[in-house]
């Protein structure tokens, strides 16, 4: 099957900034797929490569197997893009901008679809303001509505929630999953490791221009060996023999760190042998974001010319 | 075509929505230089003999008012969409550079008609400016817009702020009017200034555009449309390499 993005050897330099050094990413039609990555990774540079507002240095990008720079008409039509950055023409009200931005891909009669997209994004009541007279959240649901306009099988979402409400977030999520649902492909980038936890099947981490993890999200978890424990204890004490385990305090809880889960047996003996009555006791099984954190503390970036991970 | 049309609508909805500054004040300026320089020069200047100077005055001014305004709208509306950062929606869409060059393009024509019509039309209301041959007319109005609305493209793709479009508009463009011919004929001046003129593109618009209305002019319009002409022509052609290589719009 044609992957819906595929990248290879995609090299993009600034000057003497090198930015993306040689990334290789294939997503297949269909996926929940998420791009992780600290600041300046590099992950917005990327996106705009394949949306064709930014030029490779070198290497290929194809969307839905049309090349972006040989076939660029066949893959803009193929992809949606809300882009990082809360832009928008001043001159125009929404349904206008609506009504314009799927006029360019060259569709007319689009109304039926515009007014659902409308519906779906919550803007029924805004249609006919003008944009500047929007609050950001809402100017947000606009670039979403201007993604989707011409109903792309592959639609990217850049941090579309940076700065958005709870309610916004959750009703966005919720369309976009309908639209995952329904066969579309979703690629996104966002800083809430929670959201790409609960909405994404796959992920790529990204660090300074290269890609350092790549896997389900459910592999890189269980990659992350052991589990921690809180522990709320009474005295409130931890016996000696396992102070080399306590890796923080909260909240008047001990916060302990093991290697594998059979260590728990140890801290039982251990909690017993001192008489303790424990009050509270939790297991916390790893998440994405501590996935993040040791990728993105440990990883070493590999030197150009090197193989990929 | 569609997706051509649809920039095309966008652009003149763009200067329609704000119309007031966008065609009403510069009508309303360029009828005042109108008045001032008659009133100051009537009695000083003869240009063409029987043609009283208002009168000579009205198709330079007509012109000079197009050619500002075909600037004015390209360049303004790309440059604001630069930097407010919403030129990315037309970059994301599949429209070609060339769909792109000729809307522009095209909403500078219509935007400079528009406003060179209306001052005519309000000088007739006071004067009587004859129309010799409305096709010449025709013509240097709509190769003269179309020059100045490719230059605009350029100027609102190489500046990154809003001063340098202004230095562009206040060191290249007005100079280039002004020193066209809209105030007087080009041989009532020294010889050397004479032979400047000569190399000004401007000059030739303002005389072709001229013709069409006295039947008289310094230069052959045959030979003016074909300078003007070649100017667009080579303009479009730097202006759409540009576009094509995405020159400071795709990094
Ligand atoms: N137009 C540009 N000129 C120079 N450097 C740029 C440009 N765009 C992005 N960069 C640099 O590229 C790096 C990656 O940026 P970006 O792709 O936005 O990262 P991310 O989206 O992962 O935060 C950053 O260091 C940024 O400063
Ligand atoms: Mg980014």
């Amino acid at each position: 099957m044609t992957p819906a993005l595929e990248v290879e050897q995609m090299h993009k330099r600034y000057g003497a900034l090198r930015v993306l050094a040689g990334i290789d990413l294939k997503i297949e039609p269909g996926e929940f797929f998420a791009l992780l990555g600290p600041n300046g990774a590099g992950k917005t540079t990327l996106i705009n490569i394949m949306a064709g507002l930014t030029r490779a240095t070198s290497g290929r990008a194809r969307v839905m197997g049309y090349d972006v720079v040989s076939h660029y008409r066949e893959a803009r039509r193929m992809l949606g893009v809300v882009p990082q950055e809360l832009v928008f023409d001043p001159f125009f009200t929404v349904r206008e901008t609506l009504v314009i931005q799927s006029g360019y891909y060259g569709l007319k009669n689009n109304g039926a679809w515009i007014e659902e997209i409308i519906h779906h994004l919550d803007l029924s009541d805004k249609a006919d303001t003008n944009m500047r007279a929007l609050s950001g959240g809402m100017k947000r649901r606009v670039l979403v509505a201007q993604a989707l306009v011409h109903k792309p099988p592959v639609i990217v979402l850049d941090e579309p929630t940076a700065g958005v409400d709870v309610e916004l977030r959750q009703g966005l999520w919720r369309f976009i999953k309908q639209l995952n649902r329904e066969g579309h492909t979703i690629v996104l980038t966002t800083h809430y490791l929670e959201e790409a936890e609960a909405l994404c099947s796959r992920v790529a981490m990204m660090k300074q221009g290269n890609v350092v993890a790549l896997d389900s999200v459910r592999n890189l978890i269980s990659s992350v060996s052991g589990c921690s424990v809180r522990l709320r204890l009474s005295p409130d004490t931890l016996p000696p023999a396992l102070q080399s385990l306590m890796s923080s305090r909260e909240e008047g809880c001990y916060i302990l760190t093991l290697a594998e889960y059979s260590q728990i047996e140890q801290v039982m003996a251990a909690l017993r042998k001192a008489a303790l009555q424990v009050l509270e006791m939790q297991v916390l099984q790893p998440d994405l974001e501590e996935v993040f954190i040791r990728i993105m503390g440990t990883h070493k970036i590999r030197q150009p010319g090197t193989l990929p991970i | 075509m569609t997706g051509f049309l649809t920039l095309l609508y966008k652009e003149l909805l763009r200067f329609w929505k704000v119309g007031f500054q966008t065609v009403f004040a510069p009508m309303v300026s360029t009828l005042l230089y109108l008045l001032i320089f008659s009133h100051v020069l009537e009695e000083h200047v003869q240009a063409y003999p029987g043609v009283a100077y208002t009168v000579f005055l009205v198709p330079g001014l007509v012109m000079m008012a197009m050619l500002q305004n075909a600037f004015a709208n390209s360049s303004s509306s790309l440059i604001q969409s630069k930097i407010t950062g919403n030129l990315i929606f037309i970059l994301l869409s599949p429209l070609s550079y060339r769909e792109i060059f000729f809307a522009y393009v095209t909403a500078s024509v219509v935007r400079g008609l528009a406003v060179g019509l209306g001052v005519y039309l309000v000088t007739l209301v006071f004067f009587d400016v004859p129309l010799s041959s409305f096709l010449w007319v025709l013509m240097f109005a709509l190769m003269g817009s179309a020059l100045l609305g490719a230059i605009g493209v350029i100027a609102g793709i190489w500046a990154e702020k809003f001063d340098q479009l202004a230095a562009f508009q206040n060191f290249v463009i007005l100079p280039l009017t002004f020193l066209s011919g809209v105030f007087y004929t080009i041989p009532s001046l020294p010889p050397f200034w004479q032979g400047l003129s000569h190399l000004n593109p401007f000059f030739y618009m303002i005389d072709g555009f001229r013709y069409g209305f006295f039947h008289a002019s310094d230069i052959s319009p045959y030979f003016s449309l074909g300078i003007v002409a070649a100017c667009f022509v080579a303009v479009s052609w730097l202006t759409l390499q540009m576009l094509k290589r995405g020159y400071k719009i795709r990094h």
